[in-house]
């Protein structure tokens, strides 16, 4: 066991653990928004995120083959795939609200969670079906802006890419705007007195069904901004791909407490630099017996682990009260 | 009493309309038909070089299906997507096994579908001829109805470290992609390396499609020389690309699995000037293949991708096999069996070369080719410079 | 329609009507054995057998003449019929396992196919070398002879059984849907295990799979040559599987309708409609969960490994999440906690897949051949990647959305589920 080997890629592991946690965090606030106002784990979430990653692809693609790609700044051009990923991904959350859960508002909580996995799946092979339409291949890959791979020495043994930044940046913003949006303003109010207390909150005056579809259309912003983010960080993206993040950022609402937002932020993060450190260190330790495969399974087990012994979550549960 | 009468009425009406969906009758054709079937990836990730081998099988069925029409039979192509997975594979083999008119099939593209799949063609005789499956236990199996036209892994990992040693490298991170073909290539190479005197920093497998930060990681603390990876071009790609992306330095070597315009297309700039060994060298490299290229440009309007002219000559070889059988048959349809035992003394001069096969279904003397990436232009792939070539006859079964 | 019914209440018509569709669909397949149609037909046949209403005696004649004499030989004529059929009997006992659970119990398990693929597994190491890669050859030699297999049947039972205690134990205080997603990760964890097992030391060899695995001797095969039937492997084995699985699946049917009826079904049941209320009438929650757990995972582990048996090989990919979607896809349709409900989504949706849409993609391939235009779009230009077999995840969810929507009871409802759900038809 080498231990200069594993001091010297802490750092590095770190900031990839970083960048990897406020991805889970931007999904998680959908997942946990949602579960927030309706008691219901919204399945087809994992697919919001990945219509944002194909959205900003599809983009850049056009961009390129018109050959004006090189003519912006990639933080430009960078905004317009957040702001086109966002409101893809949030009008596909409304209109999947509006079809496939709210004609099962009333029924027994199977339903609707079984209906959630249908859209999931359908949700998958339509957008499989949409790409290989138009592109033949549905496998597709971010074209490079090299600008943000731009690399620059910290010390040593650290060096950080301009494209980690950008992350991390869009991330904390997304973040603090969401955090507006929700504490400061009216509508954020209504969303959090629908969340307390449906029955109360239209007694109160405020439209229930417009709220809740207000909480799907952030929530799927929020998702869609994480898919252009990871399309950019990881290049590749399939219609499959949304499905594990998805389930770990699920873990990481539950982890930081369902229904509690900055819960889902802390959450993510801890998931993040969790996994991004056994991934790393697992094979360095085991000496190759177990390696980054079991990265994944991480997560799970974290999940049952807090289900037993943790069941609020780190911060703790916000959901409605019961009567 | 209603109720029951209500769920028979909707059982009935729903079971129906479920089942009768689609459907035309396939049922018989007119004229005697003899099937060849292919089995690529046409899905996925990998569909461009399966797509290409099973436009190369349709062009060569289409050149030369003569002689065996002349004999009272139509040809047909059957073409099947292994999507890369050996469950589909199987499950499509089942399939073609029962249909007695395909008589012969080439593929497939992976070596861990090939395995399993020519396990249930081996139950029906039926024959395969494998234009890209590199593995040694394809053939190393000793079954009747297999065959390659393409070279051996042993070899080729041999070839990669030698040219490795060439190059003065000391160290190598070898990575690979947990299949059948990545893994035992890797490890071919990871051998004939460590004889060869060259450190072995690090030997991992991965089956992760985009995130590959937790890999190379590690890799760059340690600071090879040179990245290996056996596996495929959908995976080495984005690899290669983050690696470079990360800053690691080091050259990057891999098999014939990289050989596809896609690896350009993925990682662009990154992977020019990098190396690969493979089995089936560029159009440009045959000299019979000119013509070929130029038919498959002007049918498919595309330029021919890696294993295409393999697939070619594949469907030469069992044509005219399955010509040999329907005369030893006295013009009627032959078993597959027959079939299978004619491709073996099939002695085929093709686009690639001599083709004759051994005892095992493996060439007698089969072609390895060092080549060099020079542009990041994915229409250039077959611009790519060759920098060595061998010519290694199959080293015999272990007894 | 209503005639339909009408004569299908009455028994004399609805024997004549039976016993025609079955015979003239028969001869139908005979005639052009590469007719989806027609094979399609002889199923309905026997499915409407299940809604006549004829005598018991009779029914069950006339199902064990079409299911266990006119299919094998239809299969003998044309061998895809016969692994449709097969697969059509290992899905229904599926269901039927999951209806337990999802059903009768209500815990919905999301990870159902863990348990397909630890009995699958279980016979796939020990009926083939792979388990001479970790037991070395003094203890005892690999593969297992096939006799072994039938030794296997019990065990996978037992190993599905265990395993099913043990994803029961952790998430037995779980709410409804923090329990999917565990199920969910369960089904994972599994998966990613047999995928990488395969070091330090080599249990399941990792995506390459494993193969080839031992099949069950033919021990009949020497009285049948005595009779005089000349039949090769390639031919008796894919019969003997069939037997088999019909053979086990109806053990399956029993087993279940004993348990619906007992009062381990009523309790899970109970369990189903209100935790509270039931444990406050003494219904031991604990021990009825983990059975419900134990008994759907022990059907999983036997069909698993017959499916070893018969694939030949496998490997971690035939248990993904889709799989165990595609299960609940099937006992949602048919109707939770309803047995006839199960069956009938097994197969209706075990054929949709593999007869239905494989026979969309080979009809499309033939047009796109013939270079048929649709609207003068020449169908060659079809991108190749769009071939309908492959959109199985569009036709799971969708069937899982409408059913939601439309008909959550399902098609043939559980009497006492329709009553809450919806149908006050």
């Amino acid at each position: 066991m080498d231990t200069s080997i594993l001091i010297a890629i802490f750092p590095q592991v770190l900031l990839d653990g970083i960048v990897l946690g406020f991805m889970y965090a931007l999904i998680a606030l959908g997942y946990t928004m949602v579960y927030g106002v309706l008691e219901f784990i919204n399945f087809a979430h994992s697919e919001i995120f990945v219509l944002g990653a194909f959205v900003g692809v599809e983009i850049l693609l056009a961009l390129k083959f018109w050959g004006i790609l090189d003519a912006f700044s990639p933080f430009l051009v960078l905004g317009i795939l957040l702001l086109a990923g966002m409101a893809a991904s949030g009008l596909l959350a409304v209109t999947v609200e509006r079809v496939a859960y709210r004609p099962l508002r009333a029924a027994p909580r199977l339903i609707p969670l079984i209906s959630a996995i249908g859209v999931s799946f359908s949700l998958q092979d339509i957008i499989r079906l949409c790409e290989s339409l138009w592109n033949n291949a549905f496998n597709l890959v971010y074209p490079t802006m090299d600008q943000l791979n731009f690399r620059f020495q910290l010390t040593e043994t650290i060096d950080v890419s301009v494209k980690s930044l950008v992350v991390i940046a869009a991330a904390l913003l997304m973040l603090w705007a969401l955090h507006l949006i929700v504490n400061r303003t009216k509508v954020g109010k209504a969303i959090r007195a629908v969340a307390e207390d449906q029955a109360t909150a239209s007694l109160m005056g405020i439209n229930v069904n417009r709220m809740i579809s207000l909480t799907f259309l952030i929530g799927g912003a929020m998702g869609g901004a994480a898919g252009v983010l990871f399309g950019v960080q990881y290049s590749l993206v399939n219609p499959y791909t949304g499905f594990i993040p998805g389930i770990k950022a699920f873990t990481a609402a539950v982890l930081g407490g369902i229904g509690n937002i900055p819960g889902a932020m802390v959450g993510g993060l801890v998931l993040g630099l969790l996994e991004a450190f056994a991934a790393s260190y697992l094979s360095l330790l085991t000496g190759g017996a177990f390696g980054a495969e079991y990265k994944d399974i991480f997560a799970f087990s974290i999940l049952i682990l807090i289900l037993i012994f943790r069941p609020k979550g780190l911060l703790g549960e916000v959901v409605r009260e019961r009567a | 009493m209603r109720r029951h009468c209500m769920n028979v009425k909707l059982g009935i009406a729903l079971t129906i309309a479920l089942l009768l969906v689609p459907s035309v009758v396939l049922a018989g054709t007119a004229k005697a038909t003899i099937k060849i079937a292919t089995q690529s990836p046409l899905s996925g990730e990998m569909s461009a070089v399966g797509e290409g081998m099973k436009l190369g099988t349709q062009l060569a069925i289409e050149q030369l299906k003569g002689p065996v029409e002349k004999l009272g039979f139509k040809v047909e192509l059957v073409p099947f997507d292994d999507q890369g997975k050996p469950d589909v594979g199987v499950a499509n083999a089942r399939n073609m096994i029962t249909d007695k008119e395909i008589l012969a099939v080439i593929g497939h593209y992976n070596s861990g579908v090939a395995i399993p799949s020519s396990e249930v063609y081996k139950e029906a005789s039926l024959v395969e001829v494998s234009p890209a499956n590199t593995n040694p236990l394809i053939t190393d199996r000793n079954l009747p109805n297999v065959n390659r036209v393409c070279g051996r892994d042993d070899v080729q990992g041999a070839v990669g470290a030698e040219f490795a040693k060439s190059l003065k490298i000391k160290s190598a991170y070898v990575i690979h992609d947990k299949t059948t073909y990545g893994q035992s290539v890797a490890e071919f190479f990871r051998d004939n390396a460590k004889k060869l005197g060259i450190e072995i920093l690090g030997f991992e497998g991965t089956e992760e499609r985009s995130n590959f930060d937790p890999i190379l990681t590690p890799a760059k603390a340690k600071n090879p020389d040179l990245i290996y990876f056996g596996g495929i071009y959908s995976q080495a790609a984005p690899l290669f690309k983050q690696a470079r992306e990360k800053g690691i330095k080091a050259r990057f070597l891999g098999p014939d699995g990289l050989d596809s315009s896609d690896l350009t297309k993925i990682a662009g700039k990154t992977v020019v000037g990098m190396n690969y060994t493979t089995v089936a060298g560029p159009v440009t490299v045959y000299p019979k293949a000119k013509e070929f290229a130029k038919a498959y440009k002007e049918k498919f309007k595309k330029d021919p991708e890696p294993f295409g002219a393999q697939s070619y000559d594949s469907t030469a070889i069992a044509l005219k096999a399955i010509e040999a059988a329907i005369k030893d048959a006295g013009g009627k349809l032959p078993s597959r069996e027959a079939v299978a035992a004619a491709v073996r003394k099939v002695k085929h001069n093709g686009l690639t070369g001599n083709i004759e096969f051994d005892g095992k279904g493996d060439p007698k003397k089969a072609l390895y080719f060092v080549m060099q990436v020079v542009s990041e232009d994915p229409a250039k792939w077959n611009d790519n410079k060759e920098v060595k070539r061998l010519e290694i006859a199959a080293p015999p079964l272990k007894k | 329609m209503t005639w339909l019914t009408a004569l299908l209440n009455r028994p004399a018509p609805a024997t004549g009507l039976v016993v025609a569709m079955i015979g003239l669909s028969s001869f139908a397949v005979a005639y052009s054995p590469r007719s989806l149609i027609a094979f399609l037909l002889f199923q309905a046949s026997i499915l409407l057998l299940y809604f006549a209403q004829i005598p018991r005696w009779l029914k069950r004649g006339l199902a064990f003449v079409s299911l266990g004499i006119l299919m094998p030989i239809l299969g003998t004529i044309n061998g895809y019929y016969l692994e449709v059929a097969t697969q059509v009997g290992i899905f229904v006992a599926l269901a039927l396992g999951l209806n337990i659970v999802v059903g009768l119990a209500g815990l919905l398990d999301l990870g159902y196919v863990a348990f397909y693929a630890v009995g699958a597994y279980t016979w796939a190491i020990f009926g083939s070398p792979q388990a001479g890669k970790f037991i070395s050859a003094s203890v005892a030699h690999f593969p297992l002879a096939g006799g072994w297999f039938f030794v296997f049947l019990i065990l996978g039972v037992i190993v599905a059984a265990i395993f099913g205690i043990l994803l029961g134990l952790p998430v037995l205080r779980l709410r409804g849907d923090y329990l999917a997603i565990v199920t969910l990760g369960f089904g994972e964890v599994i998966r990613v295990l047999a995928n990488n097992l395969d070091k330090p030391i080599n249990f399941t060899n990792g995506p390459q799979g494993i193969t080839p695995i031992s099949r069950p001797p033919l021990f009949f095969q020497p009285l049948l040559s005595a009779l005089g039937v000349p039949a090769s492997p390639t031919v008796l084995y894919p019969l003997y599987l069939y037997a088999l699985v019909l053979l086990i699946v109806g053990v399956v049917i029993l087993v279940n309708r004993r348990l619906e009826d007992s009062h381990i079904g009523r309790a899970w049941e109970a369990i189903r409609e209100d935790e509270v209320a039931a444990q406050a009438m003494g219904v031991p929650l604990v021990r009825m969960k983990l059975l419900a757990f134990a008994c759907g995972a022990s059907f999983a582990g036997v069909m698993g490994v017959i499916f070893s048996a018969k694939q030949v090989f496998i490997n971690p990919e035939s248990f993904t999440f889709l799989e165990s979607i595609g299960v609940l896809s099937m006992v949602i349709l048919g109707g939770m906690g309803s047995i006839p409900g199960a069956i009938l989504g097994a197969t209706v949706v075990t054929v949709l897949n593999l007869q239905v849409l494989k026979g969309m993609s080979l009809w499309l391939n033939s047009l796109r051949n013939a270079g048929v235009t649709i609207l003068g779009y020449n169908l060659a230009n079809l991108p190749t990647q769009l071939e309908p077999a492959k959109y199985e995840r569009m036709i799971f969810g969708i069937i899982l959305v409408l059913m939601m929507i439309y008909r959550p009871q399902g098609i043939l409802p559980a009497r006492r589920r329709s009553r809450e759900l919806g149908g006050s038809k």
